[in-house]
């Protein structure tokens, strides 16, 4: 039977969600020049979440994307091809300020790809990249700038994000094998 | 979503979660297609072989071009220009391709099942393109996303596939898809192309185009394969089209929102007139585009199949 403990729950999600909104205003002063882009899939509610406080913060609307990254990953012919789902960036991300948006920070890899994906939309002043939660064990030198929370993991643990899924509450799991 | 395979080698033995997946990835390949960067480097560093031992233009080119914006490299095969012509056999091809390690193999050719028979012998993953009178698998997947697309849904549609059935590998690879996914399928033509064991895959078997037609949602217009037939199978193309013709009057009859499709060659004034391969309700361009799009995605799943299983990301 698998271990699991809630590590963030309803309440802290959102405290988080917000935190890393104002981390993200206080970053940016040209705040016109900011997109969020959610990574497909855990990465979307959390942009669209960004985009309403930090619209909420500047007074104005900030566009929201979601991008699968799955075309762009360097694992393909090593794993079952994974589900693809739609890529809408309705803006022009050129000389824009995107942050990268996911729930949860491992290796690093998706980060990658989502970078060289965002490459193919065009060229934005610079890329953030903002996480729910850090787990660690970089394969990559990549690194967040800004992080909900930070949890200690080994390999063999599994990080589930549960957010804006009809008829349950938003929380994060730790869970043991 | 579900897909195992290495092949793509026919529809009569996918799943329905099968082709809905080759469906629904494909929807996020027709993206691609739509952005000013229309390449990504999913199948960067493989190898893919086009061996076309009947002649084929628009499928070639559709492979041809899914395999570019997959970043792939590759190598065209045609019968005309190969050793085929000097009596090398199938297998001994498959393998000397195979030894320039091809990763992928996209197979036409005029016997049925010799993409079965390639897929057996070699290691490369095996995509039909066209076997004989047999299938056509990614010829249906991409009526399959047309139809889709347009009406939002498959089962419960009425579809009408008229022309030459008997001789037709994209009719089989039709019926089996369309079947599958819950349609209701009509198979119309001369009685000589259209026989009645069809009826055995599931579909209604008519000679009555008028009757055929006035129900349907979607008209699947087939071309006459001069080619494939041995013997004069109906008196003229003249004849043919008088009978059996898509026309204005036929038309006329229709649904007003029926959408009309033919995988191409069309031959104009034979099994469709000209003004309708043209109007607003004919969706033969849009068939080829989606072609594309169902192609990267077949290429794209087949890929993943390879690898050892369920390795997280």
């Amino acid at each position: 039977m698998p271990e699991s403990t809630v590590i963030l729950n309803d309440a802290a999600i959102q405290r988080a969600v917000v935190r890393i909104a104002h981390e993200i205003a206080e970053r940016n002063e040209v705040s016109q020049d900011v997109a969020m882009v959610g990574v497909q899939r855990g990465g979307v509610p959390l942009a669209e979440r960004l985009s309403r406080v930090l619209a909420g913060i500047w007074g104005h609307p900030v566009p929201a994307g979601k991008l699968d990254v799955s075309m762009h990953r360097d694992d393909l012919d090593r794993r079952i091809a994974p589900d693809v789902h739609p890529t809408v960036i309705p803006f022009d991300i050129t000389g824009k300020t995107v942050v990268l948006v996911d729930d949860v920070l491992f290796n690093g890899r998706t980060v990658r790809a989502a970078m060289d994906a965002l490459n193919d939309f065009g060229r934005p002043k610079s890329i953030q990249l903002a996480v729910l939660v850090d787990r660690g064990h970089r394969e990559l030198p990549i690194k967040a700038d800004f992080v909900g929370k930070n949890v200690p993991t080994s390999h063999t643990e599994t990080i589930r994000v549960v957010l804006d899924e009809a008829g349950r509450t938003d929380e994060v799991v730790l869970e043991k094998p | 979503m579900t897909w195992n395979r290495k092949h793509l080698l026919d529809i009569e033995s996918l799943s329905v979660e099968e082709i809905n997946t080759v469906l629904d990835t494909a929807r996020a390949f027709k993206a691609v297609g739509e952005r000013a960067i229309k390449k990504v480097p999913a199948l960067r560093g493989k190898t893919v072989v086009n061996l076309f031992v009947e002649p084929s233009t628009r499928t070639r080119i559709s492979f041809e071009l899914s395999e570019q914006r997959l970043s792939a490299d590759i190598i065209n095969f045609t019968a005309e220009a190969s050793s085929l012509k000097k009596g090398e056999t199938l297998k001994d091809t498959a393998r000397n391709l195979e030894a320039l390690n091809a990763d992928f193999i996209v197979i036409r050719h005029s016997a049925s099942g010799a993409p079965h028979f390639l897929a057996r012998v070699i290691n490369a993953s095996v995509i039909n393109a066209g076997d004989g009178a047999h299938e056509h698998p990614t010829q249906a997947l991409l009526d399959m996303f047309t139809i889709r697309e347009r009406k939002g849904h498959i089962s419960g549609l009425n579809v009408t596939i008229l022309g030459d059935i008997l001789y037709s590998r994209v009719a089989r690879s039709d019926i089996w898809a369309l079947t599958k996914l819950g349609a209701n399928v009509t198979l119309c033509g001369p009685s000589t192309l259209v026989p009645r064991d069809f009826e055995r895959m599931g579909c209604r078997v008519t000679y009555d185009v008028e009757e055929a037609i006035r129900e349907a949602d979607i008209i699947n217009l087939l071309r006459i394969q001069h080619e494939r037939q041995r013997k004069t199978m109906f008196p003229s193309l003249g004849e043919y089209s008088s009978f059996f013709g898509l026309n204005k009057a036929r038309l006329a009859l229709t649904k007003p929102d029926v959408l009309i499709m033919h995988p191409g060659p069309i031959n104009r004034g034979v099994e469709i007139d000209s003004e309708i391969a043209d109007c607003a309700r004919s969706v033969i361009l849009q068939q080829v585009t989606n072609g594309l799009a169902v192609r990267m995605a077949v290429l794209f799943l087949v890929n993943g199949g390879k690898g050892p299983q369920g390795v997280a990301g």
